[in-house]
């Protein structure tokens, strides 16, 4: 690519878009428990689909499905 | 520490000779301890019951193990295996997780195993690698290898062995397989602590120590490494227990709170330590555990290259299930349709079938059970006293609960199927939004759902709740579905004043899960509930298919605590209540009274009733009845079976209950007794779970007012529109719409904008 890719948010993301970690920002217990169940930098997170109301957030990574608040997920900086 | 220094000796003493436990000094045997530990939903729990023939509670979501369980390997009583709650890591984030580190850290455990997900490999790998530096034999049992190898996927275990340094057995947890050989393992491992003991810093020199120990963490770069080491070095000056000295300086590293804690280091040393632990956070601009974490992930990423071969990828079964269970539009009518159809079938249709053949047949008075014992017990001569005890007192009090066993058998067989499929967990998501609106988290879903089971494991079930304020407020509303034993209630309410219609029951759960929600946003006006979110972050288990045995067990176990309970406090119950109220004074002398209104319950009944009297089942039977539910709820219908039975035998209880109750009365009473303070066990339940007295009157206080609360209003203003109203009456109903729109008020206005918001609540 001769461009960096998209910066953005996490909870930005839209169902079936893929993206690669680049940050874990937050502290304390909440941001722990992210990078505890595999959310750290470098990996690859695909959102699978929202709740039907449009929250939370049902990712896909590690081969495993997370689901996730999209207000807890605004702490994960991820690139296109 | 000593303790250790005497197993070592001995150890060494009987050299060479094969043991499962060690003998200390005064000859007493020290028998083995194994801990399972893994990440949650992995399956510890069903290897927990295979190895040692338990029959410990199993669930398909997060979460289902709150406490830890003992038991006694089934191959070897010696030994003793220890269920922990799952846990992702050694820092731990809920209150139930904090009881697994606990553990793993300060019980003297002899090994460890380790239950790894095998379909969730790297997740679950990086659990070992920190559960490896603790320091303690151990062995990793890859679960659900039969999975794996159904989805064509390959794993090398060898080289996996070697690459962790441990053993690694091969099971399946759910089939039995694998399990001698897991058992044989970690014996020989826990056997090896001894020789671990070995080098105890006491006895080996620093730098001698240190080259024992050169890269001691596989899964760290060597730099991190590097700066373990030193903070071991100085840990090593502390009296800290020399087997987790590498455990503790890893967690130091990774600014861990509860070990800072728990070390309580002497101000030079933790400045020497910040200042190390700083120099790496600098250099990879990210905090010390950030850095920790990712080298593990990596670790694990490149390992899992190595010797795992995976198969090209399908659309999994799971997947496809989701696609309509959680669909944007189908979702929420489905899992309405779900809860719909388990309470009607339960409690209204196949449950009404079976229910009135053992009602009206077995415990009726045609040719039942009634019939045929007081028959007998006239045939042989029994006193008037004795048989009335049997006939109208044990058989009616006892019979009318165990009446309802057929519609709890097919509600337990609801239960034990949503909670085994792996839908609990869909649930708190497709429900999270509503509830947050409502101040709740989805994750409050789940234990309502078990409370629709019995209180007690649905309040402590709140456990899975990280943040306090959410988890007392779960504690508070739980209890407010009705649990199976209110059920017998309910269906006796249904069947005998409202002739089984289907929205009785529908309506009852509907309104527990109506008033869970209302008191989710009138607590969070009050100052102690008014907290942060609690964050929403948990996995989506597979879908499995529920297995016939732990189906049936799980069926079973609670059939089995109900039946129980119906033989010993409910029987006691039925026997107190017989007596009181067939005893008492009449024509002024004591003894068995012809008139059950000159009978000393009746004399108690009619003081309590004026309690009662606003909520419009002012009559001594109803409030003895609601008194007696406090023991058990079962008891309700017990009570009211004996007292109406007593009163009316020709129709039997269903008709002297119809013509007792106007069915508003009736709904009124059922709703009082829905949401009123639980059962004893389950108030102990909740004082246990509060840890605070104060916490634990607040709860049963709020239970009881909003009990009065629901039931006042519903009958006050349900009496509107039956007409007939006249004095206190219309006073009461004044009064009841007055209560109505004040808790409308205060539920719908923004909490800083109430008039009286003034008051400070923070003083109660």
């Amino acid at each position: 690519m001769w461009y960096d890719g998209k910066q953005m948010r996490l909870d930005e993301l839209k169902v079936g878009q893929s993206a690669t970690v680049t940050k874990v920002n937050g502290e304390g217990a909440l941001r722990r428990r992210v990078m505890d169940l595999g959310v750290t930098k470098g990996v690859v997170v695909t959102v699978r689909k929202t709740a039907p109301l449009g929250d939370p957030m049902e990712l896909i990574l590690r081969g495993y499905s997370l689901t996730v608040r999209k207000d807890d997920a605004t702490i994960v900086e991820v690139e296109l | 520490m000593n303790s250790f220094k005497v197993k070592l000796h001995n150890v060494f003493a009987k050299k060479g000779k094969e043991k499962t436990d060690y003998i200390t000094a005064d000859g007493q045997t020290h028998a083995l301890k194994i801990a399972i530990a893994g990440n949650q939903n992995s399956g510890k729990t069903t290897l927990f019951n295979a190895l040692t023939g338990a029959v410990q509670y199993i669930g398909n979501w997060p979460g289902v193990t709150i406490e830890k369980k003992e038991g006694k390997l089934k191959s070897n009583k010696d030994v003793t295996v220890t269920d922990l709650p799952g846990i992702y890591s050694l820092s731990p984030y809920s209150p139930e997780e904090k009881v697994s580190r606990n553990y793993l850290i300060e019980e003297d455990i002899d090994a460890i195993l380790n239950i790894v997900d095998s379909t969730n490999l790297e997740r679950s790998l990086y659990l070992t690698t920190q559960l490896i530096e603790i320091g303690i034999p151990l062995v990793v049992c890859l679960n659900l290898t039969d999975v794996i190898k159904k989805q064509g996927h390959v794993i090398d275990t060898q080289k996996l062995s070697e690459r962790l340094g441990v053993p690694v057995v091969c099971i399946s947890a759910l089939k039995g397989t694998g399990l001698k050989e897991a058992v044989d393992t970690v014996l020989a491992e826990a056997r090896k602590k001894g020789a671990n003991l070995f080098h105890h810093p006491d006895a080996l020199p620093t730098d001698l120590y240190l080259q024992e120990h050169s890269g001691d963490s596989l899964f760290l770069t060597d730099e991190l490494n590097e700066k373990v080491r030193a903070i071991e070095v100085y840990l090593k000056t502390l009296p800290i227990d020399y087997l987790h000295s590498h455990f503790f300086a890893v967690k130091l590293l990774e600014r861990d709170g509860l070990t800072f804690d728990r070390l309580n280091l002497p101000a030079d040393i933790k400045q020497k330590i910040t200042a190390l632990i700083e120099e790496i956070e600098k250099k990879y601009d990210d905090s010390g555990d950030g850095v920790v974490i990712s080298a593990r992930y990596t670790f694990i990423e490149a390992l899992k290259k190595e010797v795992v071969k995976e198969a090209p990828k399908k659309v999994s079964t799971t997947e496809k299930i989701d696609r309509v269970l959680t669909h944007k539009i189908f979702a929420l009518p489905i899992f309405i349709v779900v809860m719909f159809a388990v309470y009607y079938v339960s409690v209204t249709t196949v449950g009404t079938i079976a229910n009135d053949f053992v009602n009206e047949g077995i415990f009726g008075s045609d040719w039942g059970l009634p019939k045929v014992i007081s028959d007998g017990l006239t045939a042989i001569n029994t006193a008037d006293w004795l048989q009335s005890l049997i006939v109208d007192g044990i058989v009616a009090g006892v019979g009318a609960v165990l009446g309802f066993l057929p519609q709890m058998l097919i509600l337990f067989f609801f239960l034990a199927i949503l909670e085994g499929c792996g839908y609990m967990s869909r649930i708190a998501f497709i429900l999270d939004k509503i509830f947050r609106k409502f101040g709740l988290s989805g994750k409050s879903f789940i234990p309502i759902l078990i409370g629709t089971g019995c209180g007690v494991p649905g309040i402590m079930a709140s456990r899975t709740v990280e943040n306090d304020a959410d988890r007392r407020m779960t504690i508070m509303t739980t209890t407010f579905i009705p649990c199976s034993a209110k059920l017998p209630v309910i269906a006796l309410f249904a069947g005998a004043i409202f002739n089984n219609a289907w929205w009785v029951a529908v309506s009852v759960y509907f309104m527990g899960i109506a008033v869970i929600l209302l008191s989710g946003l009138l607590l969070k006006k009050l100052k102690p509930f008014k907290s942060a979110q609690a964050p929403y972050i948990t996995e989506l288990p597979s879908y499995r298919f529920p297995s016939v045995k732990n189906v049936a067990l799980s069926i079973w176990e609670r059939i089995s605590s109900f039946v129980k309970k119906a033989g010993t406090i409910i029987l006691l119950a039925t026997i107190f209540v017989w007596f009181t109220s067939s005893f008492g004074v009449e024509d002024g002398k004591f003894g068995m009274v012809e008139d059950a209104e000159n009978s000393m319950l009746a004399a108690i009944g009619n003081v309590i009733k004026y309690l009662f009297y606003p909520l419009g089942f002012a009559d001594w039977r109803s409030s003895v009845a609601t008194v007696t539910g406090l023991i058990a709820k079962e008891n309700i219908a017990g009570t009211l079976a004996i007292l109406f039975n007593f009163a009316e035998e020709e129709s039997g209880t269903w008709g002297a209950l119809a013509a007792s109750y106007a069915p508003l009365q009736a709904y009124s009473f059922l709703v009082f007794n829905m949401l009123c303070a639980p059962c004893f066990a389950a108030i102990g339940a909740i004082r246990r779970e509060m840890k605070s007295a104060k916490w634990f009157w607040a709860a049963i206080g709020y239970q009881t007012l909003t009990a009065y609360f629901y039931s006042f209003v519903i009958y006050r203003i349900g009496s509107v529109f039956v007409g007939g109203l006249n004095g206190l009456d219309i006073a009461f109903t004044v009064l009841a719409f007055i209560a109505l729109a004040l808790y409308i008020y205060v539920i719908a206005c923004p909490p800083d904008k109430l008039i009286w918001k003034k008051i400070d609540f923070s003083k109660r």
